[in-house]
């Protein structure tokens, strides 16, 4: 499955509204965050090889207030939602394993 | 097992530059990153001296050459490496999971950032603690930060800073510089970066984010308290080759020996980039090493 971009108004049904028990990882990034930019690869490279996860990216420059609602002070952020619920979350570059492993628990 | 005909450790420019000459000559090439290509580099605001590009973003530089590497048709394996074994006349990669083989091996791994040594610094990274102005800079608009080091990473980062926050301490442990003059003089014509000379950070202060930072003025050992909302510590790399010492002879300081031939102590393995014994570590070399290394990998395979 692709990376999907989300914005504030499509954030609530994207990812606090995915269907029951999907997780859905979040990755809050800015196009002048180097590692952010380079932490793509990596997500999309999880995106496409485990399957039954949805992964979705906020632009935190395009959507500052979604950002600020969650807490996100240093970029990349990545957070984990299930049933609409904080799961857990990660702040910077982390490796590969460590995603996913803190995707499938 | 897949055997590779080059596998490369790191994805840095040395690495990619590696990866793209490989791959172009048709051969079988992975580049194993531990965490996200693109070194050291991805963290320039602003790359104004590789030879061809006028100016270009260290992150703009990066994703082009990732995109260039993989359209060339370089795989790539995010798994980090943690030592290397010859059997056979293969090497092979240790990694957490199964181990990679291959004929031949780049060693890119680069210089990672020095961290200051101080406790809770881990903790408050990302609270406060940063190794990355262009990264973390703008979350410090209009606040106080502080950046420890000497070099020209040092003096880049408080120019940054200082264009964004409203007060910028740049603390350095001797009186003279080691970054670039020109550098120097812009960052003292600035008015709200103040200069600490001969002065370290001793100690982070703050619970849950960094609230300031102890300072010691090293010419009478007196300490005092800052209060900063950010620190930004620029204070150096250092090499991570300890995993390879088994069968690659690294110099004093961790470097892998190495000429600019870029060969090893052992037959089929390559070191390039800043991982290397050199004297100039620069994006352009980065890449310059990337281009030898896998051209003599490439020898080495035409000839076993």
């Amino acid at each position: 499955m692709s990376v999907q971009a989300v914005k504030t108004l499509t954030f609530r049904d994207e990812v606090l509204n995915a269907p029951k028990d999907m997780p859905v990882l979040v990755d809050f990034w800015a196009p002048w965050c180097g590692p952010c930019q380079m932490l793509s690869p990596v997500i999309e490279q999880i995106s496409d090889e485990l399957d039954g996860v949805k992964v979705c990216k906020v632009n935190v420059d395009e959507e500052p207030d979604l950002a600020a609602s969650y807490e996100v002070f240093s970029i990349p952020t990545l957070i984990l939602f299930r049933n609409g619920e904080i799961e857990n979350q990660m702040v910077g570059v982390r490796p590969k394993a460590a995603i996913i492993s803190m995707i499938t628990g | 097992m897949q055997i590779w005909d080059i596998a490369i450790v790191g994805g840095g420019t040395a690495g990619m530059t590696a990866a793209i000459y490989g791959a172009r000559a048709g051969k079988k090439v992975v580049v194993m990153e531990e965490l996200i290509c693109g070194g050291q580099i991805v963290n320039a605001s602003e790359v104004e001296n590789y030879p061809g590009i006028k100016s270009i973003s260290g992150a703009e530089f990066a994703a082009s050459l990732y995109e260039q590497a993989a359209a060339a048709g370089a795989s790539f394996d995010f798994r980090s490496v943690s030592g290397i074994e010859e059997q056979d006349g293969v090497k092979k990669l240790l990694t957490d999971g199964e181990p990679v083989l291959a004929r031949t091996v780049i060693l890119a791994t680069g210089a990672r950032n020095r961290p200051l040594g101080l406790e809770r610094e881990e903790a408050l990274t990302g609270k406060g603690v940063s190794y990355c102005a262009t990264c973390d800079g703008a979350f410090y608009r209009g606040k106080v930060t502080a950046v420890q080091g000497g070099g020209n990473t040092a003096l880049d980062d408080a120019l940054v800073l200082s264009g964004l926050c409203q007060q910028v301490y740049l603390i350095h442990r001797r009186d003279e510089f080691r970054g670039e003059r020109s550098q120097l003089t812009q960052v003292e014509a600035r008015p709200n970066i103040t200069i600490l000379r001969s002065h370290t950070v001793s100690a982070l202060l703050g619970e849950e984010r960094l609230s300031g930072i102890r300072i010691r003025d090293l010419k009478d050992d007196t300490e005092r308290e800052l209060p900063v909302d950010g620190l930004f510590v620029a204070i150096g790399q250092m090499p991570q080759n300890e995993r390879f010492h088994n069968l690659i002879e690294l110099d004093r300081s961790g470097y892998i020996v190495a000429g600019e031939d870029c060969k090893t102590s052992c037959a089929g393995v390559f070191a390039a980039g800043d991982c290397r014994t050199k004297t100039v570590r620069q994006l352009s070399t980065a890449a310059g090493d990337g281009a030898v290394a896998a051209l003599a990998a490439l020898d080495f395979l035409s000839r076993s």
